[in-house]
């Protein structure tokens, strides 16, 4: 409120009007990380590592994105996990059993023809659980318990408890890999079309602030702005770009193509691995429908004051059902990645992923008492998780202790984001 | 070109409403009419059924009996999106805010503006909602703040906000002013003038008999879920009207209701 009095730093970190939940936990990231790469004698902050951290951290994004808005709504999905084990079960069949009996094994479309199958049915069991919370009022945390136990059942009904495997080549890739990423030309294509994307839209808000004569951030802030993600973006590609592929990857390709592989090697690089691709592209498209849609608008409110939003006319039952869907679709989405990368489909998969994807949102500003949460937080919560685990991984603490301390960080990021909230409230934010 | 003469077609007409929760008849068979440019006040001790019964009319609430009927014909109010289809719009007692939104996007939930691409235009909300504050209480200045940071009064501008901003032909306020300073509710009382001046129904439910006898052409007083007794104002004295609040008694002036001198049983 009083701006004479802050430092000319904090004033033009404000005058970016940047989030500074985001930013704290942008800056706890950067702390673990740093902490884990000085403990473990410059292990961490390597291309092998950090290309690891961000394929094994999609699938719980993924979810996270959607977990967020059914917390937001008040409610609570615990049947993900199961879910995403049931579905994976079933795009298992469906790609190693069905269609190969319909069109021949390899056949192009069958990846497709699965993940279609697989979103379809996600759709349908969000909807069904959506149903019976919003319109038979049955409060979610009952009816996802439900389905956490259903679900988990129908996924070993689906094959008698037998794994799937091997899964179709082409659906492999959405797990990862060195085929399952795009290469180096490919990468610098995407970051620099995302670089364009952040300019555009940073001067796209700025003319349309001017349009209506509000005030605008100063220039420096804009290009500060923009400098900073671009140069983000521009060094997460070149550090996926700096992981070679392995030697007998290499050599397979090598064979392959005919190509001899010269002395010393062949540098080809890995770039970004597509169900990370998946994840970025998951995480824009709900920040678009959170922030940019009505929907957006009406799932917020809801949070808000449910009654309140009923009363403006907001038809409330349909939006959380359609939450609900949405969780169902990533969830099928999320089993893709995870069974693609497995290379098989197991009645287990996904087996305590609800409660990882919930502790990601929590750490990434999620209120369970409903209204607050962003999908990037959310979405840097399940990176934050992940380094904890890959970092006590690569220091070699053992599986009990690493629970024991995502367990700790999960209490303490509630905690701390209490904290937080109860300071700018004080301050009349 | 008296508003209330009888050959006109009334705006609003409430026939025989009863709602009960649970045991409570919470309201009991009220009947009442509202016409175009009139304001009618209601006035009842706490409980007697004002909010229940003009949620009924705001499709808050559901009914257990009666009609509503609006320009003369039967309406079907079921939900709050069928009352804003009649143009009816509605300032909570509870304000109904969402409060972890900020105020534009309080005034225009449900309603939101959308660019040419489909998406909200919050900045074109943002506007038109500056324009509408800046007529009911012209202090504010917090725009980019969730709802829950701003004052009592500041949160029933912007309710009041909601309501006018979209053309209402029928406007109710339970209790607009209970949280406004003097200047504000003094802006508020010139804001339902002007609205009446351009044929508005306005439906005004207050405890403030003073204000009531400035602003409304007539009252009609509750007790206990049933209407004691409706009058013009320049019919009835404040005294009477307070008669009509505490005892159940009707005067002279005003048309009995069916709550009119019942025999009290608690
Ligand atoms: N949702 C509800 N559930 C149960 N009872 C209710 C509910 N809403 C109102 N009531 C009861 O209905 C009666 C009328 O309430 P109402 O809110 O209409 O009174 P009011 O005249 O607006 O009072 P006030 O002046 O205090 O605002 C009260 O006895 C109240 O307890
Ligand atoms: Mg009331």
């Amino acid at each position: 409120m009083k701006p004479g009095r802050l430092h000319p730093l904090a004033l033009f970190l404000r005058s970016t009007e940047l989030d500074t939940r985001t930013l704290g936990l942008i800056a706890a990231l950067l702390l673990i990380w740093i902490a884990f790469h000085l403990l473990s004698g410059g292990l961490f902050l390597t291309p092998r590592n950090l290309w690891n951290l961000s394929v094994q951290s999609s699938s719980v994004a993924v979810m996270a994105t959607g977990m967020v808005l059914v917390i937001v709504t008040r409610n609570i999905d615990l049947s993900i996990g199961s879910m995403l084990g049931f579905i994976g079960m079933i795009m298992g069949v469906v790609q190693a059993d069905w269609l190969p009996k319909l069109f021949g094994f390899e056949y192009p479309a069958t990846w497709a023809l699965t993940l279609a199958a697989g979103l379809a049915i996600g759709v349908v069991l969000g909807a069904l659980q959506g149903f019976i919370i919003a319109y038979l009022g049955i409060p979610s945390f009952i009816v996802t318990l439900g389905g956490l136990l259903v679900w988990r059942g129908a996924a070993w009904w689906v094959t008698s408890g037998q794994t799937v495997a091997p899964l179709d080549d082409t659906f492999r890739l959405m797990g990862g890999g060195p085929e399952g990423s795009i290469g180096a030309t490919w990468s610098w294509l995407v970051g620099i079309a995302a670089c364009v994307a952040v300019v555009l839209s940073l001067a796209n808000g700025r003319a349309r602030r001017k349009k209506f004569q509000f005030p605008l951030r100063p220039i420096a802030a804009e290009i500060f702005l923009a400098g900073i993600a671009c140069a983000a973006i521009l060094g997460a590609i070149a550090v996926v770009n700096a992981y070679p592929w392995p030697i007998g990857s290499v050599r397979r390709y090598a064979q392959a193509n005919h190509i001899v592989v010269p002395e010393g090697g062949l540098f080809i690089a890995h770039g970004i691995a597509i169900p990370v691709l998946v994840a970025i592209g998951v995480g824009v498209v709900m920040t678009f429908l959170a922030k940019r849609t009505r929907f957006g608008r009406y799932v917020y409110a809801i949070g808000g004051n449910p009654e309140a939003a009923e009363l403006a006319g907001v038809n409330t039952r349909w939006v959380v059902m359609k939450v609900f869907m949405l969780m169902g679709l990533l969830a099928a989405l999320s089993g893709a990645i995870s069974i693609a990368r497995l290379n098989a489909a197991t009645n287990s998969e996904g087996t305590l992923a609800e409660l990882l994807v919930i502790a990601a949102s929590v750490i990434g500003g999620t209120s369970l008492a409903g209204g607050v949460g962003t999908v990037a937080g959310a979405m840097l919560g399940a990176v934050l998780m992940q380094s904890l685990q890959s970092g006590m991984v690569l220091l070699g603490v053992d599986t009990p202790l690493q629970n024991i301390v995502v367990g700790a960080v999960l209490v303490i990021a509630a905690w701390l984001d209490a904290v937080y909230r109860r300071r700018a409230g004080a301050a009349g934010s | 070109m008296d508003a209330t003469d009888a050959t006109r077609t009334p705006l609003v007409v409430l026939r025989d409403i009863s709602v009960s929760f649970g045991g409570v008849r919470a309201v009991d068979q009220v009947s009442a009419e509202l016409y175009e440019g009139e304001v009618l006040g209601i006035v009842g001790h706490n409980g007697a059924g004002k909010s229940t019964l003009v949620k009924v009319l705001s499709g808050a609430c559901k009914r257990d009996g009666g009609t509503i009927a609006i320009r003369g014909e039967d309406a079907n109010i079921d939900n709050p999106r069928d009352a804003r289809r009649y143009g009816i719009e509605t300032i909570y007692q509870t304000l109904a805010l969402a409060d972890n939104v900020d105020a534009a996007a309080n005034i225009f939930l449900g309603r939101e503006l959308k660019t040419r691409w489909g998406t909200l235009d919050d900045l074109a909300m943002e506007a038109q909602a500056r324009s509408v504050m800046g007529r009911l209480n012209p202090h504010f200045a917090r725009f980019k703040d969730p709802v829950k940071s701003l004052s009592g009064g500041q949160r029933q501008s912007v309710a009041i906000a909601r309501a006018i901003l979209f053309n209402a032909r029928i406007l109710i306020m339970d209790e607009p002013t209970a949280a406004l300073g003097p200047q504000e509710t003094a802006q508020v009382g010139e804001l339902v003038r002007k609205l009446k001046a351009e044929r508005i129904g306005i439906i005004l439910i207050s405890h403030d008999i003073h204000d009531l006898f400035d602003l409304a052409d007539r009252i009609c007083a509750m007790k206990n879920g049933r209407v004691v007794g409706t009058a013009r104002v320049s019919d009835v004295s404040k005294d009477e009207v307070l008669g009509m609040i505490i005892l159940g008694k009707c005067p002279p002036g005003a048309t009995p209701g069916p709550g009119a001198m019942v025999l009290e049983t608690r």
